[in-house]
């Protein structure tokens, strides 16, 4: 076993490496093609035969990539790490792609050649054209200056809605089956009666053609391996190059036959879905343990497949997922998801359809591969049901100790609830799942859109300035009075909430008419094929053809809200010390020459996240009316908009566009993320945390995300995986629907040492108890820094 | 008595007893060991500390005091004690908590109130509540009092005693008691006397009498370099017991986390020299007491 690194085999520690080191690139080709199709079919095909078209000229012409050593194949670029731009959402400018070129963080290489193509070949076709130009058009001021004041942000803006995962059908059918239905739904249109049987009519001829498409670009593949067979010297690696062209000659216009090419099915069908439109959150393959597991036994039987051929085909198929970084973003969009992750997220564990728990051998191998791999791609999560065996969590737990970050960790009984409550069937529910961050969605079967997040805490401080964004003193909100003027508590609140309910009405405003420009110009029929019922329907994806039809928006800084109004109602009202007048003043100066009464406010307020009902009644009422101004609004695709709470990093954003806030918080810093409480502030322990966070009615969201950060000594041993263990089955039997932990390092703890107010609920073990990095001297603090290093391997 | 002095209440406490626990410190203590790690809670009254490096010198403090028992200017300690009436005002106005306040009466339903709030834990993990201190026997009136309520409310119960109490107090508190984590200091009298300032007779007599009413003991051994960990000294406890037909002992090692308490309450501390056991020290000690057929755990 030489050269074995953490159970990889050299030919996945090569792949691995090429993944890892490639610096992300622009790749024009995706470009050149869209604006080739767009001049030779506009105007001549209707609009989803346009999208098809194009979507066909891209699998017929696109480079087809073979990488060295690899078993599964095909880029979304030309190569690993190279990422396409999309122009018909956004048409990117010179100006962008010097800053995509040069910005420190998320960057992306663009050739001379590339931005030569841009100028001569791509900017003169699409400018004034893009999605994202006529959104910005169609946008009445008011949205516009909710926009740029921070309120609220917008997905749709430069990326298409996808957001959705796949179910078990493409391991079932191949597209020549999908063809048959929509060759039948064709047939049976009604031209007598049904008034959209046109509209349906070329909806089907595209999603025809995109089949057809796919099996094209698999077929390229297929003869790629061969010319690379015909050359290769090597006889192992010519062999494998054979396979490769079998399984590209068959998959995915039939359905696959082995583990191999269910696994390749599912990466074509992936590299359809985010080629056809820059779909957020990617695509996913939903619960693979489940899809994987009749392919793996069949071929284990027949003795045509090992375990580690099995685990060798999976770690394959992640390098593929870590060699897209997500394309490129820009502006606002960028601020809120400033990272090279495209969010496909594997579920592994929950329940099965006939609601029996679902966790089989695959599951335990993904969780080796996950171990093993060590990539921020896909990331990964663990379904837990009550009736996911303790032994299974354990397993789990031994990975996320290892303090990368992955799984994370769901709670499949809440996930089906929430599915359920949204009038989902039973079956449909337990094969849902969550996709993204935390976000719940009925896989294969729902196209479940977040809409954008939004500044909770911004619309506090626009009700504190009785209308106005103090920082571009442009009158935004709704005239709720003056805040000297309010008597009492309830009446902030009031006025929070009137203001609230005006910015939600924007949004969902916008949202409507955005959603209306994606179903007429930008539809997906390529993805409409995988999706229920689209074809049934004959309805896009992206015009509500789905079977559920879910809009969110997200809420953001429930922890740095919560402790603002706390703060207020404590120091101001209840205890009267501090008149609001002189809040508004120290708020309006960021505290200058008043830290004794920003120290006031940082610790003399009850907070979110210690178990205490003073702060977490306070969350409740703002969750509830975020709740009550969102919950069940409709939206222009027949489905509803939900709420979920999660921030991705648009909580420094938010933050970004914010005052100083009555919490404490300095202007311009950070909000809280997630429902975790404001960094720093929760002085008690995860289990309060946890208690507080389980306050929230988690049913009633599509998805939150809880932080907890720990120091590696807290799950030394079996017993620090049962403990961990135990908080997660506690947090879930009150209905918590997410939870994720940090487990740190030493430069972490280094850095708590510098800045502690940053790190103010850093755990760490002690000796025979446990207590907050910050409680801790110096002297011990440099103890037990020395003594994790010990620790670390 | 309704009331009690608490000077902390330890959520997610794992190893003061199984499970995930709450652990509820009570002020007071009869001994006075030189290596207590917890040395604010030996003074049965609340006390005021002081932290200096959190002060912005706001002078809130000074203007609430009554009794002008307040000097921000002075070296060790702001606080003239002649004049200090323990009233905890100051601390209340501290913005940074620089002063806090140590003790907080408590009644029996406030303490309990706090203890429920994490029954899910206990539940999923089989933990409880612990009981310790300083030595929460010295307020056993109020303990008694804990004890029944949470045994009324099915909760699981340890207790974290030092055993230096008279036995009637002990007995009646060993019926509320599911577990009690029972400390053994030295066997010697005289370094007893020298290290902890009481005898350990009645200590070892309780003990012996505990374990003929009670079956669920765990010894706790803190293991001091220096002072009680001679083979000599542990030789002894080993056999001692063992003679009482006790098995489950826990070692602890001696750790340096309280030093910077002893200059928030202006105490000296008298151990500022001494290392903390190595590895190989725990398990040379925890070796020998196996010799002894007990079954020994190496922290809590």
């Amino acid at each position: 076993m030489v050269n074995q690194l953490r159970g990889m085999n050299e030919r996945i520690q090569k792949l691995r490496q090429q993944s890892e080191t490639q610096a992300p690139s622009i790749s024009i080709e995706r470009a050149v093609l869209v604006t080739e199709a767009y001049e030779k079919y506009w105007g001549k095909v209707s609009i989803p035969v346009l999208r098809a078209l194009t979507f066909k000229h891209m699998m017929e012409n696109k480079t087809i990539c073979i990488n060295d050593g690899e078993l599964i194949v095909g880029e979304r670029g030309e190569k690993p790490q190279s990422a396409p731009n999309y122009p018909e959402l956004c048409c990117h400018t010179l100006e962008d792609l010097k800053i995509m070129n040069d910005r420190e963080k998320i960057a992306f290489a663009v050739s001379e050649e590339v931005r030569k193509i841009q100028e001569e070949k791509i900017i003169p076709y699409w400018q004034g054209k893009s999605i994202r130009e006529m959104i910005f058009n169609e946008m009445t001021q008011e949205w516009k200056d909710s926009y740029e004041g921070g309120i609220f942000t917008e997905f749709m803006e430069q990326r298409a809605p996808g957001h959705t995962v796949a179910d078990d059908k493409i391991y079932k059918k191949g597209f020549i089956d999908f063809k048959k239905e929509i060759r039948d739904q064709l047939e049976g249109l009604d031209y007598y009666n049904d008034i959209e049987a046109y509209e349906k009519q070329e909806e089907l001829k595209a999603m025809d053609i995109c089949a057809d498409a796919i099996i094209i670009f698999a077929k390229r593949h297929g003869d790629k391996a061969k010319a690379l067979a015909e050359k290769e010297e090597n006889p192992q690696r010519k062999r494998e190059l054979e396979v490769i062209m079998e399984m590209c000659y068959h998959v995915p216009a039939n359905a696959p036959r082995n583990f191999r090419e269910a696994l390749q099915s599912y990466w074509f069908v992936h590299l359809g879905v985010i080629t056809e439109l820059n779909t957020w959150d990617a695509f996913s393959p939903g619960r693979l343990d489940q899809h994987l597991y009749p392919f793996y036994k069949k071929d284990t039987e027949a003795g045509t497949l090992t375990y580690e051929e099995a685990k060798e085909l999976l770690q394959c198929f992640w390098v593929k997922f870590n060699n897209q970084p997500a394309p490129p973003k820009v502006g606002i969009t960028l601020q809120e998801s400033g990272t090279y992750t495209d969010f496909a997220n594997i579920n592994i564990g929950g329940l099965k359809i006939d609601g029996s728990d679902g966790v089989n051998e695959i599951s335990y191998m993904l969780l080796e591969v996950i171990d093993e791999m060590r990539l921020l791609q896909p990331s990964s999560n663990i379904q837990v049901s009550k009736k996911s065996p303790d032994y299974f969590i354990k397993k789990a737990s031994e990975v996320i100790r290892r303090g990368w970050g992955q799984p994370s960790v769901f709670n499949a009984d809440a996930v089906i609830e929430e599915l359920l409550r949204q009038g989902k069937s039973i079956e449909d529910a337990r094969c849902g799942g969550n996709s993204g961050c935390v976000e719940t969605g009925a896989f294969g079967k729902e196209s479940y859109i977040l809409t954008g997040y939004f500044n909770l805490t911004k619309v506090l401080e626009i009700t504190l300035n009785n209308g106005i964004n103090p920082i571009s003193g442009k009158m935004i909100g709704v005239e709720t009075g003056a805040p000297e003027g309010f008597k009492s508590f309830d009446a902030l609140m009031a006025a929070f909430k009137r203001q609230l309910q005006h910015f939600i009405d924007i949004k969902i405003r916008g949202n409507n008419i955005i959603e209306k420009l994606y179903a007429n110009y930008m539809p997906s029929p390529f993805l409409s094929i995988v999706i229920d019922d689209c074809i049934k329907n004959a309805r896009d994806y992206n015009a509500g053809g789905a079977r559920y039809n879910t809009n969110y928006i997200q809420g953001v800084g429930i922890g740095s809200i919560t402790d603002s109004l706390s703060a207020i109602k404590y120091h101001v009202f209840d205890k009267q010390t501090l008149p609001i007048e002189d809040l508004l003043e120290t708020l309006k100066v960021n505290f200058v020459d008043r830290e004794s009464i920003r120290q006031a406010l940082l610790n003399k307020t009850p907070r979110y996240g210690n178990d205490d009902d003073y702060a977490d009644s306070i969350m409740i009422e703002v969750f509830n009316s975020f709740y009550n101004a969102v919950n069940g609004r409709r939206s222009m695709r027949g489905g509803v908009y939900r709420i979920n709470m999660l921030p991705t990093t648009c909580h420094v954003y938010f933050g970004s566009v914010l005052g100083a806030t009555p919490d404490g918080r300095r202007a311009g810093l950070p909000l809280s993320e997630g429902i975790s409480p404001v960094q720093g502030t929760d002085k008690k322990g995860p289990t309060a945390v946890i208690k507080s966070a389980a306050k929230m009615d988690h049913l009633k969201t599509g998805g939150t995300l809880l932080n907890q950060k720990f120091t590696p000594r807290l799950l030394e041993g079996d017993n620090g995986l049962k403990n961990l263990s135990y908080l997660i089955r506690a947090y879930f039997k009150m209905d918590g629907h997410h939870i994720q932990f940090n487990i740190t390092d030493i430069a972490t703890l280094k850095k708590a040492q510098e800045n502690p107010e940053e790190y103010g609920d850093l755990i760490v073990r002690v000796a025979g108890y446990s207590d907050y990095f910050n409680n801790l001297n110096k002297g011990l603090q440099d103890e037990i820094i020395a003594r994790t290093e010990h620790q670390n391997f | 008595m309704n009331k009690g002095t608490v000077f902390n209440i330890q959520k997610y406490s794992l190893h003061d007893g199984p499970g995930i626990r709450t652990t509820v410190f009570l002020k007071g203590c009869p001994l006075n060991c030189w290596w207590c790690h917890n040395p604010e809670s030996k003074a049965l009254a609340k006390q005021v500390t002081f932290t200096k490096k959190l002060c912005i010198g706001c002078e809130s403090c000074l203007n609430r005091c009554e009794n002008n028992a307040i000097d921000l200017s002075r070296e060790n300690s702001i606080f003239d004690r002649g004049k200090c009436k323990r009233c905890g005002s100051c601390s209340e106005v501290c913005p940074t908590n620089a002063i806090k306040l140590l003790g907080k009466e408590m009644t029996v339903a406030e303490v309990v109130n706090e203890i429920e709030k994490d029954r899910v834990f206990y539940e999923e993990s089989e933990g409880g509540v612990t009981f310790s201190g300083g030595e929460p026997l010295m307020q056993h009136d109020f303990l008694y009092q804990l004890l029944k309520k949470c045994k009324q409310k099915d909760l699981h119960t340890a207790l974290d005693t030092s055993g230096f109490t008279d036995w009637h107090i002990l007995e009646k508190a060993a019926k509320l008691t599911d577990l009690f984590l029972y400390d053994i200091k030295h066997m010697t009298n005289e370094k007893h006397l020298k290290f902890t300032g009481v005898s350990n007779a009645p200590i070892l007599s309780n003990l012996q009498r505990l374990a003929l009413v009670h079956s669920n003991i765990q010894i706790r051994l803190p293991i001091i370099p220096g002072i009680n960990d001679d083979e000599e000294n542990i030789v002894a406890t080993g056999e001692f017991i063992s003679a009482i037909g006790l098995r489950n002992v826990s070692i602890l090692a001696y750790h340096h986390t309280g030093v910077d308490k002893y200059e928030r309450i202006e105490e000296a501390y008298k151990l500022p020299n001494t290392l903390e056991p190595t590895h190989d020290e725990m398990q040379r000690i925890a070796r020998i007491l196996e010799a002894f057929r007990l079954i020994v755990r190496i922290g809590g």
